[in-house]
Parts: C-alpha cells; structure tokens; sequence
C-alpha cells in the first residue's frame, strides 16, 4: 500500500491565531458590558467605527502587500485593535477621530512595519497616541457615568448616533452639561492647583478607589483578564510587571508625601491601568518574549505609567508607556535570553562549542 | 513495590501529549510468524554498512553472521532465519526516505534452523570487562531507542571515560510507543540481567531504570524480579510522564540533574544511557547466544484494527506485519516509522521491519487545513523547548540565513523535538526548518573548510613560487657578488670577450 509522505512532527497544533485573538476579543466583553452601562451606547458607536476602518485599513493593505485579505481578516487581529482602541476613547467621540485611529494603527502602525507579527509598537496604542495628540479636545471629556445619583444629563442612543456621526450635539444641550472630566484628569488638575489628594477625592466622581464607575469598569476588565490566565492565552508576568511597576513608585510616594501623591488603589482602579496590564501589554508581537523579558517589560510600563501620570502633562500615561517600552523590547529579549542547556552558566548562553 | 520519584532534577518545557498507548497494551507480545523472505539492509546503525560476506544462492542459517563490520564504527548483520541467499540488492528502507538502500534478501525454508550456536557466556562475571566487550560487539547490537548507534563502540567510549553509574532508559516518552512497556512487563528478567552485563562490562555498581509514572505494571514486574534477585546495586526510579524526558540528554538531566555539555556525551557526565530494550538484547546474546535478529514493535494508529505489539524477525517487511495487527482500516493515511512526534513517514509499506523499529504508526491524520500564519512571538514554544532555546528567534534567523546568530542562538542544540511545533498558534513547521537549517550551517561548514584547503593550497603554492624566485634572485647576486669580488680588470676582461666574440660572430 502506498502513503502519503510528511514530515514529523505528525501531531497537529490545536490552537491557532485566530482562535487565540477571539478569546481575547470574548475575555473584553464583561469589561465591554460595563463601559456601556455606565458611559453608554457609545461604545458600541466607536467599537464599530474602529472594527469597519481598522478592517478596511486591513484589507487595503493586505490586497496592496499582494496577500489574501481574507487570510488577514480571519485572524481577527485587527479586530481586536479596534477593540482596545475603542475602549480608550470616551463614548461621546466623533466618527473622524476612531477612523483616524483605527486607520493609523493598522495602516502605518502595523503593516507599513510588515503587517501581522512584525509591528514593533502596540498598532491600537500608536493609533489613540496619534489622535490624542491631533484631537486633545475629543478625547479629554468623558460623559459622567451613570450612577443613579449622579444627576447629568444623559444622551439617548439616536443623540449620541449623531454626535458621533456629525460631532454636534442635540440643540439645547452644551458639551459641559452630558461631560466631566476623568478622575485622573481631575486628580491632576487638581493638584496643578496646589490642593490636596484629599480635597480632591471629596469630589463626588470620585469612589473608593478610582473614579466612580471607572473603578467598575476596571473590575470587570480584571475578570475577562484572569480569564484569559486561566486559559493561558496570556501569562502572568506582564500583568504582575505593570501592577508591581505601578505600585512600588506609588506606594513609596503616597507614604513620603500623602497630600499630593494619589493612594496606589487610585492608580491602580484609575485610567487604564488595568486594561492595560492585562489586554494592551500583553500584546505578544510588541512585547518581550522571554518570562523574565515580560517581567521586565511590564514592570518598566507600570513605572512609566506613573512618572507620567505624577509628573507628565496628560493625566494617564498608558499609552504613552506602552510605545515607550516597546522601543526597550529588543534590547530586553537580547539581555534576558534563557541559559541553553549544556551551555556553559559562566560563559553567556551565546557561546558555542561547536 | 513503587519506585521512588524523589531526588529528581528538572525539565525545562516539555509538553504532556495524548498517551494512545492503552490500546496496543491490551494483549501480550504476539510472536510473528516467519515471513516468506528477509530484507536485511547492511545498515541498520550509525557508522559505516556492514560488508556481506555470503554470495547469492548461499543456504544461511538462523543467527549466521551475513554482513560483518567494517570500519571503526558500525555493527554486524545477521541472518534473522535460515533459507537462501537470493539477491544484494538495493530495496525501499524507512530509514532513508524515498531512497534505496543495499540489502540482503533471504528466501526462507521455514526450518528456522539455528547456527552451532558459539559459546554462550552465562557466567559473564568470570570473563574480563574487555572480552565482553568484543563478545557484545559480535551480536550486531545497536541503540534500541531508535538512534541506533553502535552499543559496543558507545561501552567502549564510556569506558574511556569516569563513569560513575548505568541508566536504562524505560521511558517511552512518545504517544503511542509501548514496545519497551511491553518488554518491561514481559521480559523484566531479561533486561535486569542485561544491567548486569552492562555494569559489569563497564566495571561500575550503580545502575538506575527511569521509567514513566504511567507504566504502573513495568514498575511492578521490574520491581518484582529486582526484589527476588536482591542486587543492591540497582534501582528503579519513576520519573513525570512528560515529552521528551526520554530523550538522552534530557533523562541525564532529569535523573541525575548533570546537564550534558553542548556537543557532549552523557559520558562526559558520569552517565551511560541505554534503552531497556539493548539491556535484554545483550542478555540474549551474551547468556543465550541469540544476537539481535528479532525486535518488539509497536503496531498501533487508528489505520490498523487491532493494535499490539509483535516480536519480529528483523527484515520482515512492515506489509507482512501489519496483518498481525488486523490489517489497514479505510482511515489509513499515513505510515510512520516510530512515534507521531519524531517518526519518519514512509510512502510505501514494502520496507522492512529493522533494528530501529520501534512502531509502526498507521495515522489517519491529515495535515492541518490552518495555513501558516507570521509568528505572534507568543513565546509559547520558548515556554516549552527542554534545551531552552528560543524558537521564535531561531526561525527568524534561519528565515534570514544568519548563521552566525543560528550558532549563538543555539541551532545545533535543537533535539529536533517537534514540542515547538505543537504549541505554535500560527502553525509553523518550526522543526522542519531547524532541520534545513542545520543541513544549510553543515554545507557551509564543509565549504568553508573546503575553502581552507583550497587557500591553504593557493598560498603554499605562492610561498613556493616566492621561495623559487628568491632563490634565482639569491644565486644571480652571488654570481654579481663574485664577478665584483674578482675587481674591475675581471669585468674589463669579461667585457673584451664578449667584444671579441661579437666580431667573431659578424
């Protein structure tokens, strides 16, 4: 009888990009519940801006880069760019701005550096960094969340449908009625006017940790995180890295100088950390691969995040850590490559006998 | 009696794979019936082909030395039945895929009639070291874990070397592979009297038989016989079912926690490695003078209907033993010539059954329909590479030819494991491309020799060329050197004969 010929080895893998990145985009829905719940219908309004131009950027420059769009498309990588994309931009975000994003990531972020694989920055955090610079305004102002007895006025889905197509709101209705500035943004601000943490958190946006509604938020993103742990899409030790690289500086400095330093519940509960620590860092292609290069890599954007949380210009520095460290990624995989085994410990893993 | 697990060293990686051993393990070790004819190939081991010493037409008997060894490394052949010399002639093999290779073709009588057997050598302990070892070199005996090298010439190696204890290798790490369980089970005896031999050949008292956790029942049969035979200086020590800590230098590793230097033996650590399967192969030939013309073999897959395991003759043909196991089901797609991680696939069931058939694998596995995407750098095959390389660097730089960073990254430490494989979510065939790697770094390192040479060559011939010149220039100046020494009226004469002479001429 004749056969087939193939080479070993002749087990399969059983998982695959794909399935890998729908788990991710499935571990952002409880996180995606709550942003809706307390910022509204927006969200879905930007997340399917983002999908529709993060996709369209995918598809032009797979077709252009003479590949097959739909091998592309069905990695569902793109998708979740526009995801992460979407939960940075405050629900009320006209359409231009998340297509400016969505298109910036995946078309100059990640394939001009050679598509899926090759990008050397985060495509979803490049894309929020590039609008947030071109529109400060758009992203600065958040609706207030809903919180029963946090009395803002707030938009139906058909009114917040056409700000986020036309950018203007219902007549009658001003930008300062339906928006309040973020928690962090008021903590620095804030401090900016020489008062204390505590005055500051006397404000009523402010909860027990974080913001009201933000700490929630962070609550639930932390769920689809341990999640994709148990399910070891992700590893531990670029969560543990932000956290811990967050928390030291902030702990330190909430002991030297409580008055004008933000509790580390604050810093970890505000902004993004926690999204970022479990779905943004952990961006394989942009961050370090070895366990210790994770370590590493996410203790140095926790660090980041603070410096420019406490002594930056923007109230949150995620993003702003997140490209940063990447810049560091192969510099951090050339130093922390594991011993070969049979290599000698004292003569560096690089050399070999034969 | 349960062996210990304690005192042991670490793994790094590995990967826990669907056993499949279950259903060739439900009956006993079935005897094959003769074949109708052998295919013995002259090269059933590492080192040079074995010789053929019979001509065609030539009656042979059972256990007849037919091919001897030639060279500094290799193994004898002999005839697994007796019958008649048909053909030398090349025949489809498992080992070199898609190419033949020389083989012997014995027509059998069905006699099965044996050689005057030599002497066996039951009390071993009288003889020396030395001449049990030449005796072992007799029997044709290879690595039986399938990297078949010579088992005298790797004694004889070890021996140069300070080696402190034997390790048996029961640790059928593979899916699918049973055949050392079996023999563990069947022939306990056989393989602790095959330790014997050893330690007593290598002149050492220590001797440890790893086996997996998920063979309770070889643990209680080598636990039993250990027990009545009461020799200390043996013990069984159980050892995490985890791909591929059967793996030489991973079970030194993982046994002893001595890390077997890059390019290095186990001897260089203390260690001799043999598998369970050598160690009664040399109790066959060294006590009951048979040498290795049988094997176990796993027949197993979901292309065959009835899984076991056989005992056959070696140079049955894979299509005469397949029918033991009830033959092909219509799922048989694929034939596989050892385990589904590190096997070799064959495209033709015409090749004979040899001394490195462990398994014979009849998958219905298909390729996979994902097409290979970009690496993510998900990190996943560093996570479970068990010589800590970094794969997905290492297939970076063999995508790019680097071959200095394939050296540095470690390339040539590559067990070829197939673990990366496995876990890589973008599908790429990782150890493929290590393997042409490896091939591409040899060929560079051949021509890169041969360029050596070829500049040695060119520079001592422009070093004879400077040499013959100088040598012109040195004798014409001493005789410029001589001419001055004679003075001005010399040269004046030398001058005026010339002038005459010119005259002369015209």
């Amino acid at each position: 009888m004749e056969f087939e010929h193939r080479e070993a080895p002749f087990l399969s893998p059983q998982v695959s990009v794909s399935s890998l990145m729908l788990q991710v985009l499935a571990a952002l829905i409880p996180a995606a519940m709550a942003h809706v719940w307390y910022f509204g219908p927006g969200f879905i309004l930007n997340l399917l801006v983002a999908a529709v131009f993060a996709a369209t950027g995918e598809a032009l420059m797979l077709s252009l880069r003479s590949r097959k769009p739909a091998s592309g498309l069905t990695d569902y990588s793109a998708l979740v760019t526009a995801a992460l994309l979407a939960f940075a931009l405050p629900s009320l975000t006209p359409w231009w701005v998340t297509a400016t994003g969505a298109l910036f990531a995946v078309v100059v972020a990640k394939h001009l550096y050679g598509g899926l694989g090759f990008n050397m920055f985060n495509p979803a955090m490049a894309g929020y960094v590039v609008i947030l610079v071109a529109f400060p305004m758009h992203l600065n102002l958040w609706v207030a969340p809903s919180m029963g007895d946090l009395d803002y006025q707030h938009l139906s889905i058909l009114e917040t449908l056409t700000f986020t197509l036309t950018g203007s709101l219902p007549d009658g209705v001003l930008f300062d009625a339906v928006s309040r500035a973020t928690p962090l943004d008021v903590m620095k601000s804030g401090l900016n006017n020489a008062r204390t943490v505590a005055e500051i958190r006397a404000a009523p946006i402010m909860g027990s940790f974080g913001g009201r509604g933000w700490e929630w938020i962070g609550n639930f993103t932390a769920i689809g995180g341990f999640w994709l742990l148990a399910k070891k899409v992700i590893r531990w030790h670029i969560p543990v890295g932000v956290g811990l690289g967050l928390l030291f500086p902030a702990t330190i400095m909430y002991m030297i100088e409580p008055g004008s330093a933000a509790s580390p519940g604050f810093h970890l509960f505000g902004g993004a950390t926690i999204l970022c620590a479990f779905f943004i860092a952990t961006d394989p292609v942009s961050a370090a691969t070895s366990p210790k290069g994770r370590l590493i890599y996410g203790l140095g954007i926790g660090f980041l995040i603070y410096c420019i949380r406490r002594w930056g210009s923007y109230a949150d520095g995620v993003a702003f850590a997140v490209l940063l460290m990447n810049i560091a990624v192969p510099t951090i995989d050339y130093l922390t490559r594991p011993h070969i085994i049979g290599h000698n410990k004292n003569s560096g893993s690089g050399e070999s006998d034969v | 009696m349960s062996a210990p697990t304690y005192d042991l060293g670490t793994l790094h990686g590995g990967l826990r794979l669907p056993a499949n051993k279950s259903v060739s393990t439900r009956q006993p070790i079935i005897n094959a019936p003769l074949p109708s004819q052998l295919v013995l190939p002259i090269t059933q081991h590492v080192g040079d082909p074995a010789q053929p010493i019979i001509g065609i037409g030539e009656r042979v008997l059972k256990g007849q030395l037919i091919a001897e060894m030639t060279g500094s490394l290799g193994a004898p052949v002999h005839a697994s039945s007796s019958g008649k010399v048909i053909a030398i002639e090349p025949r489809p093999v498992s080992r070199r895929n898609g190419d033949n290779a020389p083989c012997i073709i014995i027509e059998c009588d069905g006699k099965d009639e044996a050689i005057q057997a030599a002497d066996a050598m039951p009390n071993f302990t009288e003889i020396s070291p030395s001449s049990l070892l030449r005796a072992i070199l007799q029997g044709g005996i290879v690595g039986l874990g399938g990297a078949v090298f010579p088992t005298a010439q790797k004694l004889m190696q070890a021996r140069t070397c300070d080696i402190d204890q034997l390790l048996l290798n029961g640790v059928e790490c593979e899916s699918y592979i049973s055949c050392d369980d079996m023999l563990m089970r069947e022939r306990a005896g056989q393989v602790i009297s095959g330790a014997q031999i050893l330690m007593h050949a290598l002149e050492i008292d220590k001797c440890l038989i790893a086996i997996e956790s998920d063979k309770p029942e070889a643990i209680r049969a080598l636990g039993g016989v250990l027990g009545e035979m009461d020799d200390s200086r043996i013990t069984l020590k159980q050892v995490p079912t985890i791909y591929p800590s059967g793996g030489e230098d991973q079970l030194v590793q993982l046994v002893t926690n001595r890390e077997v230097p890059s390019g290095g033996l186990p001897s260089d650590v203390g260690c001799l490695v043999q598998n369970v399967g050598t160690a009664a192969a040399i109790h066959d030939w060294i006590i009951d003078n048979q040498p290795l013309i049988a094997r176990i073999t796993t027949i197993t897959g979901d292309g065959v209907a009835n899984p076991i395991n056989v005992r056959a003759r070696i140079g049955t043909t894979i299509e005469d033993v397949i029918t033991l196991a009830g033959g092909y089901t219509d799922r048989a797609r694929q034939l596989i010539i050892g385990g589904p991680m590190t096997g070799k696939s064959v495209t033709t069931d015409r090749v004979p059954l040899v001394k490195s058939t462990n398994c014979i694998l009849v998958s219905s596995e298909t390729p996979s329909a994902e097409p290979e995407m970009p690496c993510i750098r998900c990190g996943d095959c560093a996570s479970v590479c068990p010589v800590q390389l970094l794969p997905q660097q290492l297939f970076w730089y063999a995508c790019a030819d680097n071959e200095i960073k394939l050296r540095e990254f470690g390339l040539i430490d590559c067990i070829e494991c197939g673990c990366c494989d496995l876990v890589c979510p973008s599908h790429i065939p990782l150890t493929v491309n290590f393997r042409v790697a490896k091939g591409r770094i040899r060929e560079l390192a051949d021509e890169k020799a041969r360029a050596v040479r070829a500049r040695q060559r060119f520079e001592a011939r422009n070093d004879r060329l400077e040499r013959e010149k100088s040598e012109r220039e040195c004798e014409l100046r001493n005789q410029k050197d001589l001419a001055k020494k004679a003075g001005p009226s010399a040269i004046a004469e030398i001058l005026k004969r010339k002038q005459q002479k010119n005259e002369d001429d015209s």
